[in-house]
């Protein structure tokens, strides 16, 4: 009988020992995942793998999501009573600030690159365009969202007046708001984005100068913005000074098709 | 019964510890593990991404929404604090949400680095992480329906019988005694268990994935206003955020359940598949 009770205590503390050593087990387990996937996180095989997943989110929703739907509108009750700003406020670039202290009257947004008729087009020649209002929902890749009135004219057919060569493949815009300083390899850190030709003929993607009723303010972007409704905010490129039509992007600062994807984000912002 | 099995059966009876079953099969096995790889890391990259924008909202919009959960870390005379707000009740949580070290600096943030990946708040990356292993998630998880349904798992082993259904008071009774099923009964899943697998089969699992696809703007277009379904993009967020809590609530009582269970013996039934059947009552008749 004791002897049966000896085994049993003994087994008792034996599985209790083992319940340690698998408990601390775990607990390494754990820590050597998190550490191992901060290593894969700087490894740039890897983080080339995980960004694959890009072609296959783009060619998912081509699928599911026809290229011409359209992003939901709301009505004019939804619109948040202001509407957030986010990344540049006020660019402090000496070109911008003329502009700004003279109302843009001097603004003129130029359209070049691989187009047959390169042309200027002032604030005012923009706005006599016909005009595109839609009230959508803005939703940054932080995760917030607001919901806003725009006003613009539709990127499409202004692009169809400078006629985009057959070998255009990108909209280039290139923006007045330093992020981070002049950088010394020559590479400016200015804004800039890239969208596709389809999206930017696109009926929702617009060139907005108007938010909310009134003049595109200069936290949101004055004078112009872009809308790209079916993609992060961090498409939406703001303080426009320049569009140009590519073939590729490879060339331009870091590579990736725009500021944000520079430091990482990917260039499809549907997701 | 020849005469031939009625010899063999006391044998059997007499070594009760030998009988083991082959519990699960290889395709269950693979597909589990690749779940818990895919979990952890959905997880951990999921809450770097909500870090970079640590509060919850009711509706579409998170300046007119509603928040009901929000981390941040605040500078007091004492020193910096983290304060975690859910609904209109703030709790310090210092160290933990809102404010936590990292790398010895106390850093505002609001799930800690050690619950991160990566550990460093870095959004761009959180996201490719989540967003190439959601693709393993969803696939495995889709392979993981139809192997249920197709192989009979679904119906044989997940789905309760009536007579279980019935007994379900007693169920519960033997879970708050922490008393485990021993015997024949241990063959199949609990009635508790097997309906807590078809929550998070066809509930949590499809809930998490429908309400992260409803945060993507693209396919918010699938048709117009889908997303207002479920309140909203900012409510689709704190769905897919109180989903993912109600999986890692299912994976702590899990977990649990196999340490009381028995880890070895469950462990080596989700590696190898085989399954020892607890006795049903503790050995007596030890003869001198």
């Amino acid at each position: 009988m004791s002897a049966t009770k000896k085994t049993f205590t003994l087994m008792r503390s034996n599985q209790r020992e083992r319940r340690h050593l698998l408990r601390g087990a775990f607990a390494a387990a754990g820590a050597a995942v998190l550490t191992g996937c901060d290593k894969l996180s700087h490894n740039e095989g890897f983080v080339e793998t995980l960004k694959s997943a890009q072609r296959l989110n783009q060619a998912a929703a081509d699928i599911v999501a026809p290229r011409s739907a359209m992003a939901q509108e709301f009505t004019q009750a939804d619109v948040a009573p202001v509407f957030r700003s986010n990344g540049t406020l006020n660019p402090g670039d000496a070109d911008y600030v003329a502009l700004r202290d003279s109302g843009f009257a001097a603004y003129k947004l130029k359209i070049g690159g691989l187009v047959e008729a390169p042309a200027e087009f002032t604030l005012e020649q923009i706005r006599a365009m016909p005009a595109r209002t839609q009230i959508t929902r803005h939703d940054c890749v932080e995760g917030w969202s607001c919901i806003g009135k725009w006003k613009g004219v539709q990127l499409g057919p202004l692009l169809d007046q400078v006629k985009p060569k057959p070998e255009a493949k990108f909209v280039l815009f290139r923006c007045y708001d330093s992020m981070d300083g002049p950088s010394l390899d020559g590479k400016d850190s200015r804004y800039y984005e890239t969208i596709g030709l389809d999206e930017a003929h696109h009926a929702q993607t617009l060139l907005a100068y108007e938010l909310n009723d009134k003049a595109l303010p200069v936290s949101n972007g004055a004078p112009l913005r872009c809308r790209v409704e079916r993609q992060l905010g961090y498409k939406q490129a703001k303080y426009i000074r320049s569009i140009e039509l590519v073939a590729s992007f490879d060339a331009i600062r870091g590579g990736k098709g725009g500021y944000w994807e520079d430091e990482g984000y990917e260039w499809y912002g549907g997701i | 019964m020849d005469t031939s099995e009625s010899e063999r059966l006391p044998v059997a009876e007499a070594m009760p510890i030998a009988r083991r079953i082959y519990r699960h099969r290889l395709p269950v096995r693979l597909m589990h593990w690749i779940n818990v790889v895919c979990l952890v890391v959905m997880l951990g990259s999921g809450l770097n991404i909500f870090n970079a924008h640590p509060t919850l909202y009711w509706g579409n919009d998170s300046v007119t929404g509603t928040p009901w959960l929000s981390m941040r870390g605040e500078n007091t005379a004492a020193g910096p604090v983290g304060k975690t707000r859910l609904g209109s009740t703030d709790f310090t949580t210092t160290g933990v949400l809102g404010m936590s070290k990292v790398e010895g600096q106390a850093t505002s943030r609001g799930f800690p680095s050690w619950a991160t990946i990566p550990g460093t708040q870095w959004l761009a990356a959180a996201r490719n992480w989540h967003l190439f292993f959601a693709w393993l998630f969803v696939i495995n998880g889709v392979c993981y329906v139809a192997y249920t349904v197709f192989s009979r798992h679904l119906v044989r082993d997940l789905i309760p019988t009536r007579d279980e259904l019935k007994n379900i008071g007693r169920s519960i009774l033997d879970h708050v005694k922490f008393k485990h099923r021993t015997g024949d009964a241990a063959k199949r899943y609990d009635v508790l268990q097997s309906l807590a697998y078809l929550v998070v089969i066809f509930g949590l699992l499809p809930l998490v994935v429908v309400c992260g696809l409803a945060l993507s703007p693209r396919l918010n277009t699938v048709f117009t206003g889908w997303v207002d379904l479920l309140g909203g993009r900012q409510s689709a967020r704190s769905l897919h955020f109180l989903a993912a809590a109600g999986l890692v609530l299912f994976v702590i009582v899990h977990v649990a359940q196999v340490f009381i269970a028995g880890v070895w013996n469950e462990m080596r039934s989700i590696i190898t598949g085989w399954y020892r059947i607890p006795e049903d009552h503790p050995k007596q008749e030890v003869r001198p």
